[in-house]
């Protein structure tokens, strides 16, 4: 009975805790409380979904999981059509398991429209989980937008110095975007007559889609151009650093936690699954590009002075790991890179929270304003070594896992693409290090950070819970792949046919 | 002998034709006749109250004038079909039209509430012109005979014309007027002439009659300039280019609540004389002029609305761009394009007036405070208006959850299933560059601190239930567009092919080969 629901309900309880906080009086306290008890609760619902993910499909033709489907509206042909599978349903997970961090990061840092905030936060939380959820591309389109106006709204009203303009930047460059996808989602509306993800792949694969051979090639990049935007893959990166440096805590949180994922999931789903073929062809330039994205977001980072600005480019460089991973065809780069988006989203979510709190007590993200921190705070120290190890990917961590993967991945598709990115490797160990160096060690350079506090009860429930999942992460990630495995395995099998097919001439 | 064999037949069978109207015939046009009623009621009764406490009855009486209107559709709705020797046509079509106009002229008179005791006007004729207005308006979308058309017409620009000269201490609202008044007789003019062409060419002013006489094969020249001329004087009500140019100084001058109206309601009317011209006459050479026109409206639209700095200006600047996007429906193949277009109308429409009903209240007296610059931090001192302003812009710009995003989705799906690759390309291309003028708006209003002297009064009732309406009506579209949407179709149906049999789903008429673009 669950089963019917739970994906309805994982997708709308933050939507129902937001329309009840819209009723709360403007009373603080009780709002942070009320926003965390949702959000809570939703991620404890949502740990139905990979818990049962085991069971057998009631409809057993179907890929999916937890299917719900029914009419939403009749012309055009939209259904209320979501589903999960063993790649999407992780990403939900990464999703709720953020937010309630969030909120606890934002908990004194956010004292100003506490309540438009929450509300906000727990919007975007909804349109997330629902761009992982839909299985019709128009609601895919629904929920892809609706993430636009609240991250715009939160980093535009709660951000610091030229947050109107990261803001605006933000929204411009991924609006414009989409707009591509959504002529392409149209076209293909227009020739099948449905927005259902299932039947246009299945038509497409028949070959029974009107004028397809010719336009395939416009539709890839139609969707390509709005998920590459908000990977960011090089040259298309130059909003995120604006954006991430403006934000506040939890929307750089979010930011980098599940907003990029929305583009490497929208890859894979969508560019590889409506167009293989495409997919096949264009590989080339956009590993290309993945590689530049990977080794240029590193040198990026190494000279970066600004904490915030170095994590940023960070991302640029990670997130090329998981395109590179997508774009090798083979089930360890797609393993790989389902698994560093999740390891990503930890620990960068773990190190922009760090980073946050130590905006809050110096109002600065300076690396030069900091060193010897570790005198002072050595919690804090010792939490944030914890994150950078797994974010530079040592073994045991979750960062490690998913880089190999996808190295051992990108071997198989070519060589030279595993020996490019294993310096991104290197570099991040380089650039991460050297900030850890100069923030912590040596003696302390400025006397007010001999008075910073260390972490407090709150800050430690915010951030030991990312630690520890990427602990997690790192000594059992049977746990995560044996569900994405299927999934990736069945999402590459128009590659496997179409490489049989070139064998077979 | 001669005189008689042939005359008085001849006669006999003309006064049969001109037997008079029967009762369901004045149900036909029983909104009309109300709202001219309640019109009269109002200018009756205005010299009998106090100058300064009789904008609120009037108001009141005005607005009962709407209520009761919305019912009469109703009656009238039960019993469709012609009147006055074939002059009205009662049909889902005209049924939708009703209930949107009046609809709006309801809220319009709603938000002009607190208007017009800030603005100190004299409410009388105010009111009374809004009714008189709207029985044009209501008039046009069920009239099928092109005279009667134009008469509709008439009744519906007079009355702009004057409101929008409503502030009178104001220059700028004299040369609102005196410009719209100037360049709409002339627009007028055009259709006329056009209503003539098209009678030399069929020989007759009926549409049903130009359908026939269009649809038997035989096309003469004089259709095509008939159709040109009749769609610059529509083209120049709904302000899409190349006859947009008086809309921004139209706009800015008149008063706030009427260009809400103006902005939605003659122009909803007239593209429904535009749907029954162009597709149920199935006008000939109409893609092309419509494909021009489309995409000029988008363009310069889009692109004069950026550099704006007065609201009302930027919102006039949108609106040419909106009938941009609207006449790409009307470019498209009639099965696709009717609904479509019809939802946009409603989409719009209630967005609009949403909008100005907000801007309207932020103007103050004299309407000072109409500049982006005042905007700045609407969002802490108003955190509902300006939320709902926000929501407004966003429909505006066509993201979900809105009206505005199921409209243009619908009329780009309607264009690209006619073939219009192109056309929706410019449209896609256009829809994201207007989103940095509606954001500049929304960034004002939450992300700069607010200005001192700009004063913020509380927000009356009748504001409220104005704003609230449209702030409903625009999510209903788009949670649940399929209502609306699936009636839309059924009606344009039956418009075109009589019966709503003809076309009920897309995928029906799907194998039909549309017109490739020009």
């Amino acid at each position: 009975m669950l089963d019917h629901h739970i994906l309805t309900l994982v997708t709308f309880a933050p939507l129902a805790g937001a329309l009840l906080l819209l009723v709360f009086p403007r009373r603080d306290r009780d709002i942070r409380i009320f926003s965390l008890v949702i959000s809570l609760l939703t991620f404890v619902i949502s740990l139905h979904l990979p818990v049962y993910l085991k069971r057998p499909l009631y409809v057993p033709t179907s890929r999916f999981h937890y299917e719900v489907y029914f009419q939403w509206i009749s012309t055009p042909n939209i259904h209320y059509h979501m589903g999960v599978d063993g790649i999407s349903v992780w990403l939900i997970v990464l999703t709720t398991f953020l937010t309630p961090l969030c909120v606890l990061i934002s908990w004194t840092s956010i004292h100003e429209r506490v309540k438009e905030f929450f509300i906000l936060l727990l919007i975007l939380e909804t349109a997330l989980i629902g761009v992982f959820t839909s299985l019709d591309l128009f609601l895919f389109y629904f929920f892809w937008e609706a993430t636009l106006i609240p991250m715009a709204l939160l980093i535009g009203m709660y951000g610091h110095g030229r947050r109107v303009y990261a803001a605006v930047k933000f929204f411009l460059y991924t609006m414009v975007a989409s707009v591509f996808m959504l002529a392409a989602i149209i076209w293909l509306y227009a020739k099948t007559g449905s927005f259902d993800f299932v039947i246009i792949q299945n038509a497409i694969r028949a070959g029974t889609v009107p004028n397809f051979v010719g336009a395939a090639q416009w539709l890839f990049l139609g969707f390509f151009i709005a998920f590459a935007v908000k990977v960011p893959l090089f040259p298309l990166h130059t909003w995120l650093p604006d954006a991430h440096v403006e934000a506040p805590t939890a929307g750089s949180v979010l930011l980098a936690g599940v907003l990029l994922k929305m583009g490497t999931y929208g890859m894979l789903r969508f560019n590889l699954g409506l167009f293989p073929d495409q997919a096949r062809a264009n590989a080339p330039w956009i590993i290309v590009l993945a590689l530049i994205g990977i080794i240029y977001g590193a040198l990026v980072s190494l000279v970066q002075p600004n904490m915030k600005k170095l994590i940023a480019y960070s991302s640029v460089s990670h997130l090329g790991f998981v395109v590179l991973g997508i774009f090798s065809f083979n089930p360890a780069g797609l393993d790989g890179a389902l698994f560093v988006m999740l390891a990503h989203g930890v620990a960068t979510g773990g190190l922009f929270m760090l980073a946050g709190l130590l905006y809050e007590r110096r109002h600065t993200y300076e690396i030069s304003d900091f060193g010897g921190l570790a005198t002072p705070m050595p919690m804090y120290a010792a939490s944030f070594l914890f994150i950078v190890l797994a974010s530079v990917g040592l073994p045991m961590l979750n960062g490690f896992i998913g880089e190999f993967l996808v190295l051992s991945g990108a071997f198989q598709a070519r060589p030279i693409y595993g020996i490019l990115a294993a310096t991104g490797v290197i570099w991040s160990a380089c650039y991460l290090l050297w900030m850890y160096q100069r923030v912590f060690f040596g003696k302390v350079k400025h006397d007010v950070n001999n008075t910073l506090p260390d972490l407090n009860a709150r800050e430690k429930a915010a951030l030991w819970p990312a630690a520890a999942m990427a602990l997690l992460m790192g000594v059992a990630p049977i746990l995560w792949l044996s569900s994405i495995d299927p999934a990736v395995q069945s999402a590459l099998k128009p590659f496997a046919d179409l490489a049989a097919k070139v064998v077979g001439q | 002998m001669n005189l008689f064999t042939h005359l008085v037949p001849a006669l006999l069978a003309q006064s049969q034709a001109f037997t008079a109207p029967t009762g369901s015939e004045y149900i036909r046009i029983l909104p009309e006749i109300v709202l001219s009623l309640f019109g009269m009621i109002v200018m009756v009764v205005d010299p009998l109250l106090d100058e300064d406490r009789s904008h609120k009855s009037l108001g009141a009486i005005a607005l009962i004038g709407t209520l009761a209107a919305l019912a009469s559709t109703y009656l009238m709705a039960l019993d469709p079909g012609t009147a006055f020797w074939n002059m009205v046509r009662v049909e889902q079509f005209s049924v939708f039209f009703h209930v949107l106009i009046i609809a709006i002229s309801g809220v319009v008179i709603l938000a002009s509430y607190e208007y017009m005791a800030v603005q100190r006007i004299r409410a009388g004729e105010y009111y009374g012109l809004i009714l008189f207005g709207t029985v044009g308006m209501c008039l046009m979308s069920s009239a099928i005979e092109l005279v009667l058309i134009f008469i509709a017409l008439e009744i519906s620009s007079i009355s702009t014309y004057i409101l929008a000269g409503f502030r009178r201490r104001e220059a700028s609202s004299a040369e609102s007027s005196l410009k719209y008044f100037l360049l709409g007789s002339f627009a007028t003019a055009f259709f006329l002439y056009g209503v003539a062409m098209m009678f030399g060419a069929t020989g007759s002013t009926s549409i049903d009659t130009i359908a026939r006489s269009l649809a038997s094969g035989n096309v003469p020249i004089l259709a095509y300039v008939a159709t040109a001329l009749m769609f610059i004087g529509l083209g120049f009500k709904v302000a899409s280019a190349p006859f947009h140019v008086w809309t921004p100084d139209v706009y800015e001058g008149a008063p706030a609540p009427i260009v809400g109206l103006m902005s939605t309601g003659p122009k909803a009317a007239a593209f429904a004389v535009l749907l029954r011209v162009l597709f149920e006459i199935n006008a000939p050479g109409r893609l092309w002029l419509l494909w021009v026109s489309a995409a000029l409206s988008m363009t310069l639209g889009n692109l004069g609305a950026l550099v704006q700095d007065n609201i009302k200006r930027l919102l006039a600047y949108s609106s040419i761009a909106h009938a941009g996007y609207l006449l790409m429906a009307f470019a498209a193949t009639p099965e696709f394009g009717v609904s479509p277009a019809m939802f946009y109308t409603v989409a719009y429409a209630a967005t609009n007036v949403g909008a100005f009903a907000i801007v309207s209240h932020f103007a103050n007296a004299g309407e000072k405070y109409v500049t982006l610059e005042d905007y700045g931090g609407l969002g802490k001192r108003y955190p509902a208006l300006a939320a709902t302003l926000t929501f407004f812009l966003i429909s505006l710009l066509g993201i979900p959850i809105t009206g505005g995003f199921f409209a243009k989705f619908y009329v780009f799906s309607a264009a690209l299933q006619s073939n219009l690759v192109w056309l929706t390309i410019i449209g896609v291309i256009n829809s994201a560059v207007a989103a940095y003028y509606y954001l500049r708006v929304i960034v004002m209003m939450y992300m700069r601190e607010p200005r001192g002297e700009v004063p913020c009064p509380p927000v009356p009732l009748a504001t409220w239930l104005a704003v609230a309406a449209c702030l409903l009506a625009t999510l209903y579209l788009g949670v649940l567009p399929g209502r609306v949407l699936n009636y839309a179709t059924r009606a344009g149906a039956q418009m075109i092919h009589g019966s709503d049999t003809g076309w009920t789903s897309y995928r029906a008429i799907a194998s039909r080969v549309p017109p490739s673009e020009p």
